[in-house]
């Protein structure tokens, strides 16, 4: 399978910059996919055209770095609009840093996207080579040039973004992606109807009082369960908090996620942390944290565990756009270049982090390009898409194993509910806008208009499997609302191995305040 | 002058370290080395008796800046022993995800100045890692080296003792050598104890302190303070490098008679309250002195629970009030280093007013 050329220049509406989402029409253009191979003889030519021409490229690419910037300031909307590109012009010699203007060069295209083809070399043509002085630097060569050229801050054209299913659900002609088994395909589904399901029960339960605190999941079911349809149980998961659908896809049960909200005795926690803080040794999802970006660090340590012990498997990390902004996330992606490890570092763009919209985060193009400057692979893909995600993955998983190397997958999607139960998301953000993303987005009914469309589904099993959900679920809560709290001992154990002596001391004197003043102290904890 | 005279002492005063009382295992064939090669012969065995061991930092595959990880690379390769980017969060980070995976991760931190950009992972992740999870998950195989404390010329970057810190944090162990023979001891025991340890080495030491360190693979108990010197007037308490400055002081004040007991703490948290408080029941007096600064320190903590078990209880009681001998408040001074070290003559002098309050 090749996914790697596959080339859809979708204008898709994304609020990353500007919020124009809901007044812009969608309009689509694919492209039929591009094979190098068939390229290839005419790139010699193309070479020497080119390079004809190129004193009049620099001139040209000044004028349109002035045009680009006008443009720029006329918002997003133009700039997304830019005509797709031409056969011709998806090649040029030059290399993408020496030009400083917007879109004027269409070679950012294709070098986003040629690290896909994994023999891909360097861009400089061999003729400037010839001319100009090379110097052997740490790194490799460094070609010197007269002229005094700026990197430009943005490679012009936003970087596409890889997509499978249109917004009907029809695979879009041409698309390359990982064909998907119709048992894999329905439990893919399943399990974001059943997190959908859990999403509305256990939101209602928050309200109702009955657990403290939740984080829906709602708009991105499809990265959640079909990334982790992509990869192995061997895989081993630091998820950030909004991926409980990857300890789904692994058989977390309904009861096993309502003891943690719950925070029972059967809670691995021992209800020490907030609900949806899910973990589990037996499926290889480490226990959630609430500090962003901490846990990708963890996942580089780990898949250089996974290298070195010639594992079959690979490091998988989730955090959302906010995340990339924490030193963890530059530091992790550094380290995981440099160590060579295989680890998957997957950012669930969602346009918000609580109420800090992408604009006022960062000034790139999202998470993806920012994996080019250190040294990885990556790709962008339509998180609203689950043969997209799944097909991404799979093809990230594939390389970074094979070849131990850390990718980047940057899903583009969008928090369609609020931050968590303690945010009311309406106060910074139009309900107009979410609402689009609920309805005419909304990855999971995407999808089910793909296996509809294959004969494998229909409204019958669609009532079924979410009244038999909904029966699970609220037989699980009510199991664990009942079920006692852990005991009171619990509270000094796994701070270290072993309980040492000041907390041995600490816990005496508590039970002699317990004894003392027992109406302190909430009812449901055994003492 | 100071820096000679603090290494002879370590030389000489080797006898104190392995008193007739100790039991601990005594140097056997020893020969004397010092502190960074002590580190050194640790991280050899480390490394040899574990093959999920990994020892890594900024420039440790060269040898390290103190020459503590020489040779390892030569002996154990590259995937074992390896440079890291210039990134403190990024090595705590890398090196609790690899202890996760049932590894111990042996991390350097160069200076101890520079462990807080790592102070979130070690804190929120590390020390929190088995309790979060139910005991599902724990990083227990990290360790975290690095020199810390005065070195004479360090100024405000090169000679912090950020031990406080570490020690308000359930689920870290803290632990801070003496001396040669300690140190390989003591590293021995955090590298292969079960749960996240901070590691701090004198690195004024690392040359100028010279002691008889057994060559074989030993370790000394962890959560133990050392009664280094008997005595009946007032109990001196320290770590790190300061041990050799109380030495200094005892020896000063037994020539006026008074007669001091030295409690090497050697583990800071969870810390050895029963030594202490049994030494301090003896001799109804109490000095804690450390290089950092009094506010906060570590001090405060021995002196606030010695005056909760012993003050005026089970017939005992503290004849004069704790003393604190330690750095000033102030950030560590060039210049003005010798003005705001805990030195030989404060202490003496404290522990003449605390004798004769």
């Amino acid at each position: 399978m090749s996914i790697s050329l596959f080339m859809s220049i979708s204008l898709a509406t994304y609020p990353s910059i500007g919020h124009q989402t809901k007044a812009n029409k969608e309009r689509q253009s694919e492209k039929p996919p591009l094979d190098l191979s068939s390229f290839l003889p005419h790139l010699l030519d193309l070479f020497s055209l080119l390079h004809s021409t190129m004193g009049l490229w620099f001139v040209r690419s000044r004028l349109a770095h002035h045009l680009g910037q006008k443009m720029a300031s006329l918002g997003a909307l133009q700039r997304r609009s830019w005509p797709s590109v031409s056969f011709l012009q998806l090649w040029n010699p030059l290399p993408s840093e020496l030009v400083g203007g917007f879109s004027s060069n269409p070679i950012n295209r294709w070098s986003d996207q040629r690290f896909a083809s994994v023999k891909a070399e360097s861009a400089a043509p061999v003729d400037d080579r010839c001319r100009y002085q090379v110097m052997d630097f740490p790194g490799g060569k460094v070609m010197f040039i007269p002229e005094m050229r700026f990197l430009a801050e943005s490679p012009g054209e936003r970087i596409s973004c890889y997509r499978v299913l249109d917004d009907d659900g029809q695979t879009i002609s041409g698309s390359s992606f990982q064909e998907v088994s119709k048992e894999i395909a329905l439990k893919m589904y399943g399990d974001m109807v059943t997190l959908q399901v859990m999403d509305t029960i256990f939101y209602e339960a928050q309200r109702q009082g009955r657990i403290s605190f939740y984080v829906t999941s709602i708009g991105e079911e499809a990265i959640n369960v079909a990334s982790a349809a992509a990869l192995t149980i061997d895989d081993i998961v630091f998820p950030q908090y909004r991926e409980p659908g990857v300890l789904l896809w692994r058989g977390f049960t309904l009861q096993e996620f309502a003891n943690q909200c719950f925070g029972n005795k059967s809670d691995y926690g021992k209800g020490r942390q907030m609900p949806i803080h899910y973990g589990s040794n037996r499926l290889n999802y480490f226990t959630v944290s609430s500090p962003i970006a901490t846990q990708i660090p963890h996942a580089v340590g780990a898949a250089y565990s996974l290298k070195m012990d010639k594992k079959h498997a690979c490091a998988v990390t989730y955090f959302g756009d906010g995340g990339t902004s924490e030193g963890d996330f530059h530091a992790a992606l550094n380290f995981a270049a440099v160590m060579e490890v295989p680890v998957i570092f997957f950012c669930r763009n969602n346009g918000w982090a609580i109420s800090t919209p992408t604009t006022e985060q960062f000034r790139s193009d999202g998470a993806v390009i920012r994996g080019q400057a250190y040294g990885l692979r990556s790709i962008r893909v339509d998180g609203n898409d689950a043969l997209a995600v799944y097909s991404a993955v799979h093809e990230a998983r594939e390389m970074a194993i094979r070849e131990s190397r850390p990718i980047l997958v940057e899903a583009l999607t969008y928090r369609v509910g609020h931050h968590s139960t303690s945010d009311d998301s309406t106060k910074y953000r139009p309900v107009d806008e979410i609402e689009h993303w609920r309805t005419a987005r909304d990855p999971v009914s995407r999808y089910r208009k793909w296996i509809e469309r294959n004969g494998w589904w229909c409204d019958d099993a669609e009532s079924e499997l979410r009244s038999n959900v909904r029966k699970e679920l609220l037989h699980a809560i009510q199991a664990a609302e009942k079920m006692d709290k852990p005991p009171l001992a619990e509270l000094f154990t796994d701070v270290y191995d072993q309980v040492p002596s000041n907390l041995h001391e600490q816990e005496r004197l508590l039970r002699e305040t317990i004894k003392q003043h027992p109406g302190d102290y909430p009812p449901e904890v055994p003492v | 002058m100071a820096l000679r005279g603090l290494g002879r002492r370590i030389s000489i005063g080797k006898r104190c370290f392995s008193s007739a009382s100790e039991v601990e295992k005594p140097p056997r064939d020893g020969k004397p080395i010092n502190l960074f090669s002590a580190i050194n012969q640790a991280l050899h065995i480390a490394l040899e008796t574990d093959p999920r061991a990994y020892v890594f930092g900024e420039d440790v595959g060269f040898g390290g800046v103190f020459r503590c990880t020489t040779g390892l690379t030569d002996r154990f390769g590259r995937n074992r022993v390896f440079n890291t980017p210039l990134c403190e969060q990024g090595i705590a980070g890398f090196a609790i995800g690899l202890a996760a995976m049932g590894n111990r991760a042996i991390a350097e931190i160069q200076f101890a100045d520079y462990i807080y950009p790592a102070f979130d992972q070690i804190v929120n992740e590390a020390a929190k890692f088995r309790y979060r999870s139910g005991n599902q998950f724990n990083c227990g195989g990290l360790t975290i080296r690095s020199p810390y404390g005065a070195v004479g010329h360090g100024g405000h970057y090169h000679s912090q003792s950020p031990e406080a810190f570490f020690c308000h944090v359930p689920g870290l162990k803290v632990v801070i050598p003496r001396s040669p023979q300690q140190a390989k001891g003591l590293l021995l025991a955090c590298i292969r104890d079960p749960n996240p340890v901070v590691f701090f080495e004198p690195k004024w030491l690392y040359r100028l302190a010279v002691e008889e360190v057994p060559e074989h693979d030993y370790m000394l108990p962890l959560s133990q303070a050392e009664v280094t010197r008997q005595g009946s007037d007032i109990t001196l308490v320290g770590w790190g490098a300061q041990l050799s400055v109380l030495e200094h002081a005892c020896d000063e004040a037994a020539k006026d008679g008074i007669s001091c007991e030295l409690i090497d703490l050697r583990t800071l948290i969870p810390w050895d309250k029963e030594t202490v408080e049994a030494s301090v029941r003896k001799t109804g007096r109490l000095l804690v002195s450390h290089e950092a600064p009094v506010t906060g320190g570590f001090g405060a903590e021995i002196s606030a629970s010695i005056a909760e078990c012993c003050f005026l209880r089970h017939g005992l009681q503290l004849e004069a009030p704790v003393a604190r001998i330690c750095g000033l408040d102030t950030p560590f001074p060039l210049v003005y280093e010798p003005f705001y070290m805990p030195t030989k003559n404060k202490v003496l002098d404290a522990i003449k007013t605390t004798v004769n309050y």
